[in-house]
């Protein structure tokens, strides 16, 4: 799966400061019928963006035009539950390359991984303070740089490192999926196959 | 240094270690549905790759099928599709496929340990995250996602960090009423829905080990409630006459060498954990939730937390109570509810029908409730006919259905509607999982049976004590 590559992405940001976000809610099970990675982005968080009639919800941040931007800063254990891909697909296709939480679930944080949208986890100190920035000032804007590995509110400089490991950092990077990788070591894979205790 | 059980296990299981990265672990067994699968086989297509080991990959459909009338065709032209996509995957590809109306069909974490698929030692992943089911036969299995699913098709192996461990002991006797469920439900009420994230389980002490290997499925497979990578049980006696003798469990000469590798899977005396809990049987009630995440579960005769009392942000709580239409304070017995469904990976197997069944016997369905009864498989369902439960289930005005993932995420036609409140023996009570605006409690088949019958939230030991007399 090629994916854009990812470097520095300067951008204002959406802020979704309910915790414990399921990706139940980021896409709801009955668009996960699709055979094809197609019209996930309309359907990002479907349930809390519109109403059975299709009306928008005026009170959900994603039909506020005050709030744009490729980056989401959600609440904490964003991104909780099942292990549908297409939620990360969902965030991706809707045009953010970058989620910003204080605490991330694990399957979610490895299928952003995988498909280059990039889960940055600050301390929730920072993250309380990226939710107030903007706030304050939806047209805030926040850098998250890559190769430094830094995540910079603009306005006042403030800034904090994230980790990731040095492997998904060059995936990213370069726009590379792991299957590129194993293909490669393919000889290595079928030999230990053949030694297996079972 | 002294090895745990999830060591061995991984250990044994990496082709290489990625400098500052990820290790390469080598998949033993890759279970697939009809959900997670079709962009995946697309994508090998279009890399020109075929899968890799064919025999180690098992195909079941289970999240999108009916379950009545399933010998007509599917009516949602979608879920036709998605049927067909892998129907025809499986044959391009030479994959073992039981779809709908096969006699091996039923739900793929159901169907794994019924022929042996599961074997203790393996790594066995799938594209849904309650594959940490398997864990109870000594497995390390996990969810993973669409991208995952076409890496291991194509070459056996996921790239994953080595997760950090956890113990959980929990010790003593159950108490009269309380089954796995239970005590799962308990244990995520302690650690919460993200207590256990970047963790490996391994559940150990006397109640795992008096637990069936049914009740020990229901435990691991909740694991990923509280964010775990997965969870197991260290295999035993229990484990081996179980796995004995199933279509795809080895036998004669290859039984003895797989035994002797089996026999070595436990923790050894004095290896560390990175986090280690111990509970006590003797707190664990009957457990119910009232909120819209797993972890918002409390005994069955408590009241409903101030939010004040709990950890977590006072906002989300009040918009998970709001969601719910409760208040703090509230008494969960004596809701009325209108829908009670019995199945899923998590409680879709004969002794959970075994459980209803005891509480249903001699009672009727009650008028206000919707019950929908969906066997984990046509095994469990065809066990449920030979053990003259599907007559108690007559009897009492139930009907018993066909097997499938159904109600636990909706995918298919048994949706619960807007508004209306169900007791559920699956796995999740997010917002709209069972439909949109549908209302979730999570519990076990004892109180969803108590409820089908009274109509409403109900101790069943108060039920069961009457049975006894």
């Amino acid at each position: 799966m090629a994916y854009d590559k990812f470097e520095i992405l300067k951008s204002t940001a959406v802020p979704l400061s309910i915790e414990n976000v399921d990706t139940d809610q980021i896409i709801p099970a009955r668009f996960l019928k699709a055979t094809e990675r197609k019209g996930f982005g309309d359907n990002l968080f479907r349930d809390w963006r519109y109403n059975n009639d299709d009306s928008p919800k005026t009170d959900f941040v994603l039909n506020d035009p005050t709030y744009t931007g490729k980056i989401l800063v959600g609440g904490k254990n964003f991104g909780s539950g099942s292990s549908r891909e297409h939620a990360a697909w969902a965030v991706y296709d809707y045009g953010f390359r970058c989620v910003i939480s204080s605490f991330f679930a694990d399957i979610f944080k490895g299928n952003c991984l995988n498909i280059g949208v990039l889960p940055v986890q600050v301390s929730p100190e920072f993250a309380a303070k990226l939710f107030a920035a903007i706030e304050a000032d939806p047209t805030t804007e926040i850098e998250v740089n890559l190769p430094t590995q830094k995540v910079t509110l603009i306005a006042t400089g403030e800034s904090e490192s994230f980790d990731i490991n040095t492997y998904k950092k060059d995936n990213m990077l370069n726009g590379f999926d792991d299957i590129d990788y194993l293909q490669n070591i393919k000889g290595d894979i079928t030999a230990f196959a053949e030694d297996l205790p079972l | 240094m002294k090895k745990t059980l999830f060591d061995k296990v991984w250990d044994s299981h990496v082709v290489k270690h990625v400098e500052d990265g990820p290790d390469v672990l080598f998949i033993d067994r890759h279970m697939v549905h009809e959900v997670t699968s079709p962009v995946a086989f697309l994508g090998i297509k279009n890399r020109g790759i075929d899968v890799l080991y064919p025999s180690k990959t098992f195909a079941t459909a289970d999240h999108n099928t009916p379950t009545i009338n399933q010998h007509l065709p599917v009516a949602d032209p979608l879920s036709a599709n998605q049927l067909k996509a892998l129907e025809e995957n499986a044959k391009a590809y030479g994959i073992s496929h039981w779809g709908l109306g096969h006699e091996k069909n039923g739900i793929v974490h159901v169907v794994g340990p019924e022929y042996g698929i599961t074997q203790p030692g393996a790594t066995i992943v799938c594209g849904d995250s309650h594959t940490s089911t398997h864990g109870a036969f000594g497995a390390i299995a996990f969810g993973i996602g669409t991208s995952e699913v076409e890496m291991v098709l194509a070459t056996q192996c996921i790239m994953q960090p080595k997760p950090k461990k956890m113990r959980i002991n929990v010790n003593g006797a159950l108490n009269f009423g309380v089954t796995s469920k239970d005590v799962a439900l308990y244990i995520i009420s302690k650690l919460t829905t993200s207590g256990a994230t970047g963790y490996f389980v391994e559940y150990a002490g006397d109640v795992f080990e008096q637990m069936t290997m049914e009740g020990r499925m229901t435990v691991c497979n909740l694991s990923i409630e509280m964010g775990a990578r997965g969870g197991m049980i260290a295999p035993d006696e229990k484990t081996f006459e179980y796995v004995k003798g199933r279509e795809f469990t080895p036998s004669g000469a290859a039984w003895d060498k797989a035994m002797a590798y089996w026999e070595t899977l436990k923790t050894e005396e004095g290896a560390i954990f990175d986090k280690e809990l111990t509970f006590d049987a003797a707190d664990i009630e009957p457990m119910i939730t009232y909120g819209t995440n797993p972890g918002m579960g409390m005994g069955i005769s408590k009241s409903i937390p101030n939010a004040t009392d709990l950890e977590g942000g006072v906002a989300t709580y009040k918009k998970s109570l709001g969601y719910m239409d409760f208040s703090e304070g509230d008494s969960m017995i004596g809701k009325s509810i209108d829908f009670v469904f019995i199945g899923s990976c998590t409680n879709g197997r004969i002794e959970d029908f075994r459980a209803f069944a005891s509480i249903i016997k001699g009672r009727k369905k009650a008028p206000n409730v919707t019950a929908w009864l969906v066997p984990g498989s046509h095994k469990v369902e065809a066990a449920i006919k030979e053990e003259g439960i599907l007559d108690i289930i007559r009897e009492a005005g139930f009907e018993l259905r066909e097997p499938g993932c159904s109600a636990c995420l909706a995918m298919n036609d048994d949706k619960v509607p807007a508004g209306k409140l169900a007791v559920s023996t699956s796995n999740r009570n997010f917002e709209g999982r069972q439909g949109p605006g549908s209302r979730t409690l999570l519990a076990s088949p004892l109180v969803a049976a108590a409820a089908a019958v009274t109509g409403k939230v109900t101790d069943p030991r108060d039920l069961m004590k009457e049975l006894a007399q």
